[in-house]
């Protein structure tokens, strides 16, 4: 479903991807690990649309579909989904007619009839029981005042109002206690389907424990310079990333 | 003539104002200019009483004495009041109680404005009086009304109807001294809305008083006085709209307010003139005075506006808090794009002790418009326990706009104690990001987070109007990102 070619991208001139080729197919679920500051959430905010990241180089294909000329709504509302490593507050707006808004959209480009208010009440129910979401926070403000936890499981929330073709989680596990990663991670198994995909970023093998990755890839320097199973994280979290910058290094030099 | 108009309302017409139709509705003018015949005419027009007329000449004497006010952060064009149409009326027979008297093209006007002059068909629970240039046309369920002794007329009904009641209170809250404007006001005033809640009564319906300015080169000078007796309620709105035109046009109003003890009035604005083009050609200079007297004790009045129209907007809602434990409230949501100006704000007088006021303003700046909150907190030697608080905020959208705040404080007594906040923000390129990213587009973002940023003034309003107001502030902003 998506296929990346050889992808650059600079911010501000100075280049931060430095040639990335990837390809997710339908039903994978993809982890990208990698130091701070490597590039992850600027991958990320590419594949979403974000414009501070000026692409200089290369393709991604989505469904076939040149996915950088597309609007960042598009591609939400062709299946995109971010979930973003640190979330945004919007002050005064409710979640529940953030939701509504964005649901009727999404709706509305795949020719639906927008859903009516109790159809869409019941619709949030039954999101909020199969993320084990706090009732209270979806009758509160996008975010506003929100716990760093809390922010992250409303992310999750989010994913299953919009229900996407591949999801994006930037780093959504951290900074959550040990229930709300189990909450996070069980609400991403839950809505598996075997024709949608996730990548999920994070630094820590524990949330790959709860959801089991086909691939993981290590990014370094704005490059992918290892790509293998499940066991790879693993052997990061036990060895940490110094003998892949080594072998990086090593590489470099030849 | 009107064929020009016409074409010249459609090429304008770009689809952000809804409401710039004109009606071609055979209409009654006096002669531009303005002078003691004039004011004359308008009198007899109105078929008004000497001490009305008195007032009035005595009010335009005063005004030739004045130079229009130089201190509002306001570019204002100079203004030649000798070319503007003090009067214009839809000829229809007088006052029409019965609805198949009235013009049906300014039945059509009305319900093309959400209004319909028909009871059966309107809102249930909203009494409305509907304005068209200088008169009345129609003022709905005063019967009803009736039956508990409430009077909701227009305001010249009222002048022959009630004429000791409008002798009584016209003039006390707004002298006819008061500011050049107002004393305009006072000397060519048309039409407006007279409302008496008497002792006891709390009013069963909302009131609606709607303003259209129709006919070209005209101002519209209306004038409203609304008293609640003691232990009475009401709530009242106000909407206004105005056609497209390459002119200016100018409104000068006065609204006043009286309040008696443990009495309360709720008076919501929704203003929505005609803000002029992209270009900042034509519109509506709004000029207005509105003021409450908290005469009782634990008396309240709460002024809440939304302001989205009119080129430029220079009007202070103000409270004066003569009764002890009296309350003034001041909730204001103000859009300034493209060209538009506003200098509004408000004045709370604290005269009685232990009076309470709050001051919510939200100012909203968009392409290269400029927006200032002027207002003044005066606590008076005797308004022991005296208590303000003032929240003033900005949101900026984009760079060529502004936002500026000229907040007055007077403190004469030591137990006062007066709060002000104010912040000034720009929205987030990161939260119509976050937005986009759940499909929703940059347009609709703005709306959403520019609502989310009124919402605590936007709470205030009644219902029907809520709504209303938060479809107009995404309708004001449209085109002002991106
Ligand atoms: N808006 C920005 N302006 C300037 N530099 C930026 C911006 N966003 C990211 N960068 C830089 O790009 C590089 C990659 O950042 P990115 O956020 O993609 O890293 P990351 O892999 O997600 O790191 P972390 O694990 O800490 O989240 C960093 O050096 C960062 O400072
Ligand atoms: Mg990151």
């Amino acid at each position: 479903m998506l296929v990346i070619k050889n992808l650059k991208a600079s911010i501000d001139g100075k280049t931060i991807i430095k040639g990335i080729s990837l390809e997710v197919k339908p039903g994978e679920i993809h982890a990208i690990m990698g130091p701070n500051g490597s590039g992850k959430s600027t991958l990320a905010a590419v594949l979403a649309g974000r414009e501070f990241a000026e692409v200089t180089e290369g393709t991604v294909t989505y469904f076939g579909k040149n996915l950088l000329e597309m609007a960042p709504e598009d591609r939400a509302k062709e299946g995109i989904f971010l979930g973003f490593q640190y979330p945004i507050e919007i002050p005064g707006v409710s979640m529940v007619n953030f939701m509504k808004t964005a649901v009727n959209e999404q709706r509305k480009h795949r020719g639906l009839e927008p859903l009516s208010a109790s159809d869409f009440l019941k619709m949030m129910r039954e999101k909020k029981e199969l993320v084990e979401i706090d009732s209270k926070l979806a009758n509160r403000s996008v975010n506003e005042g929100f716990s760093g936890g809390e922010k992250k499981k409303n992310e999750i929330f989010q994913m299953a109002m919009l229900e996407p073709k591949l999801a994006i989680l930037d780093e959504t596990d951290s900074g959550l206690d040990i229930d709300a990663l189990r909450i996070v991670a069980n609400g991403v198994n839950k809505l598996k389907r075997p024709d949608n995909s996730v990548i999920v970023i994070t630094h820590y093998q524990r949330l790959l424990d709860y959801i089991i990755p086909d691939v993981v890839h290590v990014l370094y320097d704005g490059r992918i310079v290892k790509t293998a199973g499940k066991e790879l994280a693993l052997e990061l979290e036990e060895k940490g990333y110094d003998w892949i910058k080594k072998d990086v290094g090593e590489n470099n030099l030849k | 003539m009107e064929k020009d108009q016409d074409k010249i309302i459609n090429d304008v017409t770009s689809g952000e104002y809804k409401y710039g139709f004109y009606s071609d509705i055979e209409t009654e003018r006096i002669p531009k200019g303005l002078n003691e015949d004039i004011i004359r005419t308008i009198s007899r027009k109105k078929g008004e009483p000497d001490w009305l007329l008195e007032f009035r000449l005595k009010s335009f004497r005063h005004w030739q004495t004045m130079k229009m006010p130089g201190w509002a952060n306001l570019k204002i064009p100079p203004i030649n009041y000798q070319d503007i149409i003090y009067y214009a009326a839809p000829k229809q027979k007088a006052s029409a109680e019965n609805l198949d008297d009235i013009d049906p093209e300014l039945k059509k006007t009305f319900d093309k404005l959400g209004i319909p002059l028909e009871e059966q068909k309107h809102l249930t629970g909203v009494a409305v009086d509907a304005v068209m240039d200088s008169v009345s046309v129609k003022t709905t369920f005063k019967e009803i009304l009736a039956e508990s002794g409430i009077i909701f007329c227009s305001f010249s009904d009222a002048v022959k109807e009630y004429p000791d009641l409008v002798k009584r209170y016209m003039g006390t809250v707004v002298p006819y001294t008061d500011n050049f404007f107002a004393t305009l006001n006072s000397a060519v005033f048309s039409d407006g809305s007279f409302c008496y809640i008497p002792k006891g009564v709390r009013c069963p319906m909302e009131l609606l008083t709607y303003f259209r300015i129709n006919s070209a080169n005209t101002g519209q000078f209306e004038r409203t006085l609304l008293v609640a007796d003691e232990e009475s309620y009401v709530s009242y709105l106000e909407g206004c709209t105005a056609p497209m035109r390459d002119e200016n046009q100018l409104h000068a109003a006065i609204v006043e307010i009286i309040v008696e003890n443990n009495a309360e009035v709720k008076y919501s604005t929704v203003q929505n003139w005609y803000p002029g083009d992209k270009e900042g050609k034509g519109g509506i200079f709004n000029f207005v005075t509105k003021r409450g007297l908290c005469r009782g004790e634990n008396s309240k009045i709460s002024w809440t506006q939304i302001e989205t129209g009119s080129a430029i907007t220079w009007k202070y809602p103000s409270c004066i808090l003569r009764g002890d434990n009296s309350t003034g409230e001041f909730y204001s949501v103000a859009v300034t794009n493209h060209h538009q100006q506003a200098d509004t704000g408000t004045k709370m007088i604290h005269i009685g002790k232990n009076t309470k006021s709050t001051i919510v303003s939200k100012g909203i700046s968009a392409g290269q418009g400029q927006n200032s909150y002027r207002g003044l907190v005066k606590v008076l030697k005797n308004a022991t326990g005296a208590r303000n608080f003032s929240q003033c905020d900005s949101l900026l959208l984009g760079d060529k706009c502004g936002a500026h705040t000229f907040p007055y404080i007077e403190v004469d007594n030591q137990t006062a104690i007066v709060e002000h906040e104010a912040t000034t923000s720009k929205i987030g390129e990161d939260q119509i990001f976050y937005c986009n990213q759940r499909g929703i587009s940059t347009e609709d973002a703005v709306g959403l987070i520019v609502n989310g940023y009124a919402r605590e003034v936007i709470n205030k309003l009644p219902m029907e109007f809520a709504v209303e107001a938060q479809k107009l502030l995404q309708i004001s902003l449209e085109g002002s990102v991106g």
